[in-house]
């Protein structure tokens, strides 16, 4: 692969990456979000394997295949069956599009994309100092994987959905494995591994919750969780 | 020692309970049937609990004349502690007489740290588990716990025993973050074992914190790890953690500060410091009390050895100012916040928790300092309140299972009642108040003394921080006072449920009055973590 292209096609892949995360934003029907969410981990896992393409590593682009199938395969399939669950669940009651809907997030839509905009402008700024430590195409386009980060704090602030707080801690994990690729292909294996493993399992244990929370509370407004404070 | 033995050793206390839990899922699946009928009859016994809550938990206080069901497997649990305790003894002698030792091509790596970390974590898992037994017992008359929700107790606590084992004793800084984030994971269904609302509320919190917080932990260890790359360090070696010490200074000061401060407030998180720490009140007053006592006792100071690692390396590549600056605010926080919320708390086990953001950040306090003496102090102060917080929280466990209520208002006269139950709690209280002999009154005097040594804006810091103590003093002592003195009916107690918790205060005294033969040990490891 010529160089051109392989900046070109990475920088296409964080572009896609960065406009997910932003999408997230925008979209308020949770369906949608989840759908979304695939398709970030799409760009991710084209991100790890152009980088493995590009300096010859097979077991990059095993990572690589290995993060698409969990990003964009596995975590989305158990995000949906909470979904269905939630939805059908509802439905008796005649409140399953408040269910599956992000009616009232904390800041509305307009100011959050506002704020995506500042937050990817502040990692940015962040980011001077990584990209100049070893300037390459990967490394310029590091901001993209903190913006991500950044981003994925600020849904799990502001959304009052479970799931949608899921999808933002996704989100922010997200970013952070694109940060240590783009700045250092991947970091070791076995941490890679066990990072993986840790994802899955806590999207599992959240995901247990969130039913349980829709048994103890009747909804998964994160609104209603005042029980306990001070 | 030969290669194969330090090998086991260092495999020994993470592989133990590991394979205890195993042992525990085993005997679930052979003794289903059994356990089907258990479950029917908990099953009624929750729905009469439901309609006369109240008047069940009066039988229970009632000593039955009917012969008690006994439940020898509870005792199983035990075994891990036993193991951990004996590596940890071994190591101990090996390490101060010959340095770290490292199996399995460096991956995992006992230096006096670990070590005391893992005397800390065995002692404090001898109390929690000795103790479990009678609560759970009280748990399973009262009618909350069936044998598969026991089973299901047994198993994570083991798992969670073997993360934080794992944490202490790897040298790879990614696997320390996996093994701490996995104890988020496994601690998670612990504290929302009651399908309560409160229980899911701070199972949620403490899952969606924690595990947020953290991953701001591993960013920054990717950043450390890409610093590393760049200086020219090999990637299998790059997030070795002698490794980094070795070649800090060559690593770039400005992305290594960017990756220190992610990993501060990361792991902070997990240690209970601001401004992560909205999950722990929580959390630790939902917890089946052993489990609230491994996680305060234990939990939090094994994410904050995480914190002393990374320090040695960012004062070497940054020098000390940074990481002092840091945590000096950030323990400063913390302990205003504790002692704020410690005067308006009424309910004990949330008291609990506040007093252990308290010691938390006199730990943080005394890193920030940084001296010899301070760095000692602080895994003193790591010992002794691990000890007396497992003793507190295991008696507060007894407390709220004798009196149905988690209210201090409602709490009165505990020693007429229960005179070893309540003695055993208002110790551990005046442990936490660091009064002498208990250790915690040596290290806080230690953290005073080198706070004060250290120049003016550190003990500007310091005398702060002291002054906020006092003020923590005054609300823990005033609401133990309350829920201790006054008139009751005597109640029975029986004897092992006394035992772990005298262990744990008689340790706490005896550390407290000479070190003894740890002495070594503590200065080797205040010496590993940058005490020069």
């Amino acid at each position: 692969m010529n160089g051109g292209l392989y900046t070109q096609l990475l920088d296409l892949a964080c572009g896609l990456f960065l406009l997910a995360a932003v999408l997230v934003l925008w979209v308020r029907e949770l369906a949608v979000i989840v759908r979304i969410f695939a398709l970030q981990g799409i760009a991710l896992a084209a991100l790890a394997v152009l980088l493995g393409a590009h300096e010859q590593r097979w077991d990059l682009i095993g990572v690589g295949i290995g993060i698409g199938l969990l990003r964009a395969g596995v975590l989305p399939y158990l995000m949906r069956r909470a979904l269905a669950a939630i939805t059908a669940d509802r439905q008796r009651y005649g409140t399953a599009v408040a269910e599956s809907r992000e009616t009232q997030p904390l800041v509305n839509v307009a100011a959050s994309l506002l704020t995506a905009a500042l937050l990817t402008l502040l990692a940015y700024a962040v980011a001077r100092p990584l990209t100049e430590l070893n300037p390459t195409p990967a490394t310029r386009a590091l901001p993209v994987g903190l913006a991500v980060v950044l981003i994925g704090f600020f849904v799990l602030v502001t959304r009052r959905r479970a799931l949608a707080q899921v999808v933002g801690f996704l989100l922010l994990d997200n970013g952070i494995t694109a940060t240590a690729f783009l700045a250092t292909s991947g970091v070791p294996l076995i941490v890679e591994l066990g990072v993986s493993f840790d994802v899955l399992l806590a999207v599992l244990v959240l995901q247990i919750l969130t039913t349980r929370m829709r048994e103890a509370f009747g909804t998964t407004d994160i609104d209603d969780l005042r029980e306990l404070h001070d | 020692m030969s290669p194969t033995a330090s090998a086991l050793l260092l495999t020994a206390p993470a592989a133990a309970p590991l394979l205890v839990a195993g042992a525990y899922t085993l005997s679930g699946a052979r003794a289903r049937p059994p356990a089907a009928a258990f479950a029917a009859v908990f099953t009624q016994a929750r729905k009469r609990a439901s309609a006369q809550g109240s008047v069940l938990v009066q039988q229970a206080l009632v000593p039955t004349t009917t012969r008690r069901k006994r439940y020898p497997t509870d005792w199983v649990a035990l075994v891990s502690p036993a193991v951990i305790l004996t590596c940890g003894s071994l190591l101990a002698a090996d390490v101060v007489a010959d340095g770290p030792r490292t199996a399995y091509s460096g991956l995992l790596r006992a230096d006096a740290l670990t070590v005391w970390m893992l005397l800390v974590i065995g002692t404090v898992a001898l109390i929690a588990c000795g103790s479990a037994p009678v609560y759970l017992r009280g748990e399973r008359e009262a009618g909350r716990a069936s044998e598969w929700t026991v089973r299901r107790y047994h198993v994570l606590v083991q798992a969670f025993l073997a993360a934080m084992c794992l944490a202490v004793l790897t040298a790879n800084l990614g696997v320390l973050w996996v093994a701490i984030e996995a104890t988020t994971i496994v601690t998670a269904f612990l504290v929302g074992h009651r399908h309560t609302r409160t229980s899911v509320e701070a199972a949620w919190k403490y899952v969606v914190i924690c595990s947020a917080g953290i991953a701001l932990a591993f960013l920054g260890t990717v950043l450390i790890y890409y610093a590393a790359r760049q200086a020219g360090i090999t990637e299998a070696w790059a997030l070795d953690w002698p490794t980094l010490v070795a070649h800090a200074d060559r690593l770039d000061p400005a992305v290594t500060r960017l990756g220190i401060t992610l990993i501060v407030l990361g792991f902070g998180a997990k240690a209970g410091l601001v401004p992560l720490h909205a999950w722990l009140p929580d959390a630790h007053s939902q917890a089946p009390a052993p489990v609230s006592a491994l996680m305060s006792g234990v939990l939090l100071s094994v994410a904050f050895t995480a914190i002393l690692r990374y320090r040695v390396i960012a004062d070497a590549a940054l020098g000390t100012g940074f990481t002092r600056v840091l945590l000096a605010a950030i323990a400063l926080l913390t302990l205003a916040l504790a002692a704020g919320l410690l005067l308006a708390q009424r309910d004990y086990k949330r008291m609990l928790a506040y007093s252990s953001m308290e010691h938390m950040s006199l730990i943080a306090l005394a890193t920030a300092i940084g001296s010899p003496l301070a760095l000692s102090a602080a895994l003193l102060h790591v010992a002794g309140h691990g000890l007396a917080k497992s003793v507190a929280f295991c008696a507060s466990g007894r407390i709220l299972q004798l009196t149905g209520t988690t209210r201090m208002g409602r709490v009165r006269g505990l020693i007429a009642r229960t005179p070893s139950l309540g003695g055993a709690f208002g110790l551990a209280a005046v442990a936490l108040m660091a009064f002498p002999p208990f250790s915690l009154f040596a290290s806080e005097l230690g953290i005073a003394r080198a706070g004060f040594a250290a120049g003016t804006g550190l003990s500007w810091v310091t005398a702060a921080a002291l002054l906020l103590v006092l003020l923590a003093f005054a609300a823990l002592a005033a609401r133990t006072a309350r829920m201790l003195l006054g008139t009751g009916t005597p109640a029975h107690e029986s004897s092992s449920a006394v035992w772990p918790l005298a262990l744990g205060l008689a340790a706490c005294a005896a550390l407290g009055v000479a070190t003894g033969p740890l002495t070594d040990l503590l200065h080797a490891a205040a010496h590993a973590i940058g005490g020069q």
